[in-house]
């Protein structure tokens, strides 16, 4: 027994490049799918893109910072308006996106300094609230019209292939950006926190973790992210309807993505955007009954396997998917 | 002036009941109930099904939906709440936030999107008014409402404080583990807490559908009221849930004045000012839930 053992912490491995190959695969056929599927294969492009940064972001927010909010539309709807407000004042409209993006992390530094110090339940409604009220300063504008809303008037100074094409290869960039943000910061001493908070808020306290500093990182970066799909969702559809981009089923749509895949995973959200992409593309069309799914499928795995899907596959596989942790093997010498 | 000043009382009266379910959970259990509205909606429609379709006197139809969504808290807590609230602090929120939209939208597909009211049950009772010196005219429900608000904190304050089986959810919502190993079943005190809480969201319901029409997808702005007031009140007691719940309406009723869609801002911006006065930490913030918030 008085071996001594020696350790070798590695990160990555076989498994984290065979995600990092299917992953640079993903992104050539999205960036390719103007060419092969058209404008329309470009605007559901877009709109997976845009479900893969709401639930990236929600699952930053709820499985590491351990912040679930009802409210993440107020940042969603805001950044749209936002755009729709710079590109009448004469920006161009791509250029609106990433100024939108921007207020968007401002507005969520803002909202940090006073809705944090809210506990769980009350942090989740109290975010909800705000979305209500950003709804509804939002409906008073005579540039909206109330609920009718407008459009992105001038997307139109594009032809509708170029602008298709732009906005699918911003989208890709602004998720890659977002992504490579996360990753890094979770591989960071930042992340470490990160880490510590979502296993252990109080422990990560003891141990001298900064708790309030590490979750507004993370809720910045949320807003931030949040806003962008909120942008690049206008840019897509062209019409802003206060309540197509503030209403609650975009969190519930954020929930059922982040609860399928798996809570606490950036793998997880991941899985979670491609299957409700699919379960979107197939059902729906049934409206209310397809609503009445997503919230029952999302209720069962909160209740029967909070890990979702992730929480099954993650486990099976040696090492990390997106290698944020370290692996330490011991081999005695 | 004074007419608005009653009115948004009698308002408060009506956010009161709303707002007390849910305050007794959050107080019992630490849960926010995301699906109170929606229950609360629910329990609205089977009202209007016992009534208007199997004929029942709306009294009556009031004490059997009490019955049933008492036993639906009971199932509520032993097949959710206490399953969801095993796996941390967020499962709870998430799972009745699932909740919730299921049953908006299943109450969509099975009674449409029309608004719905209760007020032609009632007949005459339903414009009825008292007059007050000044010319002053207030909706009789309305105060029916208030005093339906008032008794009902009254109750919950007798059997916390009085009753055995209040002791026994004091003792549960303040330390599980030691009122478990004195002999509670702690399980089954939380799922009676979660029977009266749903219970009192059938006079929310009778309430809202009394005084004004609602709709399968209302829930959600009911919801809001009801935490408004908790978080502007504070916890601690009933009556301070009541008065968060005057001072919300009375900022909608401001609100009002000042602009056709003001009513839901300044209840909104009500809100906000009871966070910044929490931060701010002074004598006039909310001790309940300051205290709360210091536990951890």
């Amino acid at each position: 027994m008085n071996t001594t053992a020696k350790l070798t912490v590695t990160r990555g491995g076989a498994t984290a490049n065979m995600t990092m190959i299917a992953i640079i695969i993903a992104v050539v056929a999205l960036a390719a799918t103007p060419w092969v599927f058209g404008v329309g294969g470009s605007g559901r492009a877009v709109a997976l893109l845009v479900y893969v940064l709401l639930a990236v972001m929600w699952n930053a927010l709820a499985g590491f910072a351990g912040l679930v909010s009802i409210g993440q539309t107020l940042f969603f709807g805001t950044a749209a308006y936002a755009t729709i407000r710079l590109a009448d004042a004469g920006v161009d409209p791509y250029l609106a996106i990433l100024i939108a993006i921007a207020f968007g992390a401002a507005l969520g530094w803002i909202t940090s300094l006073f809705m944090l110090s809210l506990k769980d339940g009350e942090f989740a409604i109290g975010m909800w609230v705000l979305s209500s009220l950003a709804h509804l300063c939002v409906n008073l504008d005579p540039l909206i019209q109330g609920e009718t809303g407008t459009s992105l008037i001038s997307l139109n100074a594009y032809d509708i292939q170029t602008r298709s094409m732009i906005t699918l290869w911003m989208a890709l960039g602004i998720t890659i950006a977002v992504f490579v943000i996360l990753v890094v910061l979770l591989r960071s001493r930042t992340g470490a926190a990160i880490t510590a908070i979502r296993d252990d808020e109080i422990g990560a306290r003891s141990i001298g973790v900064n708790v309030m500093k590490t979750k507004r990182i993370v809720f910045v970066l949320a807003a931030a992210g949040t806003a962008a799909a909120g942008a690049l969702w206008l840019a897509s559809a062209s019409n802003f309807q206060p309540r197509a981009f503030f209403g609650v089923q975009w969190t519930a749509y954020m929930l059922f993505m982040v609860l399928v895949g798996g809570l606490g995973r950036i793998e997880g959200a991941i899985i979670g955007a491609v299957l409700f992409f699919v379960i979107e593309t197939f059902f729906a069309a049934y409206g209310a009954w397809y609503l009445v799914g997503l919230g029952a499928v999302a209720v069962f795995f909160a209740l029967f396997l909070p890990k979702g899907v992730w929480g099954w596959i993650g486990p099976r596989l040696p090492g990390e998917a997106i290698p944020t942790g370290y692996i330490v093997e011991k081999s005695n010498t | 002036m004074t007419s608005q000043l009653i009115n948004a009382i009698l308002l408060g009266g009506y956010y009161t009941v709303l707002a007390i379910g849910l305050a007794f959970m959050y107080s019992v259990m630490n849960v926010i109930n995301l699906a109170h509205g929606a229950l609360i909606i629910l329990a609205a429609f089977g009202l209007l099904v016992l009534s208007s379709i199997f004929a029942i006197p709306l009294y009556l139809a009031i004490v059997i939906m009490i019955c049933v969504m008492f036993g639906l808290g009971l199932f509520l807590h032993r097949f959710v709440l206490s399953k969801a609230s095993q796996g941390g602090e967020l499962l709870p929120l998430l799972a009745t936030f699932g909740m919730a939209i299921i049953l908006d939208n299943l109450m969509f597909q099975a009674f449409g999107a029309d608004s719905n009211s209760l007020a032609p049950l009632v007949g005459d009772l339903s414009w009825a008014s008292f007059e007050l010196p000044g010319n002053i005219y207030i909706g009789q429900i309305s105060v029916y409402i208030l005093m339906a608000a008032i008794a009902t904190i009254i109750a919950l304050e007798w059997l916390l404080n009085r009753t055995d089986l209040g002791r026994r959810i004091q003792a549960t919502s303040q330390d599980r583990a030691t009122a478990s190993l004195l002999g509670i079943d702690t399980g089954r005190t939380l799922a009676i807490a979660t029977g009266i809480a749903l219970a009192t969201g059938v006079l929310a319901a009778a309430a809202l559908g009394l005084r004004s029409a609602w709709g399968p997808y209302d829930g959600s702005a009911q919801l809001l009221f009801a935490f408004e007031a908790v978080v502007i009140g504070g916890l601690g007691s009933m009556w301070r849930v009541m008065a968060g719940a005057m001072i919300l309406a009375i900022a909608q009723s401001i609100g009002a004045m000042i602009h056709p869609q003001g009513f839901l801002i300044c209840g909104h911006l009500a809100f906000l000012a009871a966070v910044f006065i929490r931060l701010g930490g002074n004598g006039f913030s909310l001790p309940g839930l300051l205290g709360k918030g210091a536990q951890t």
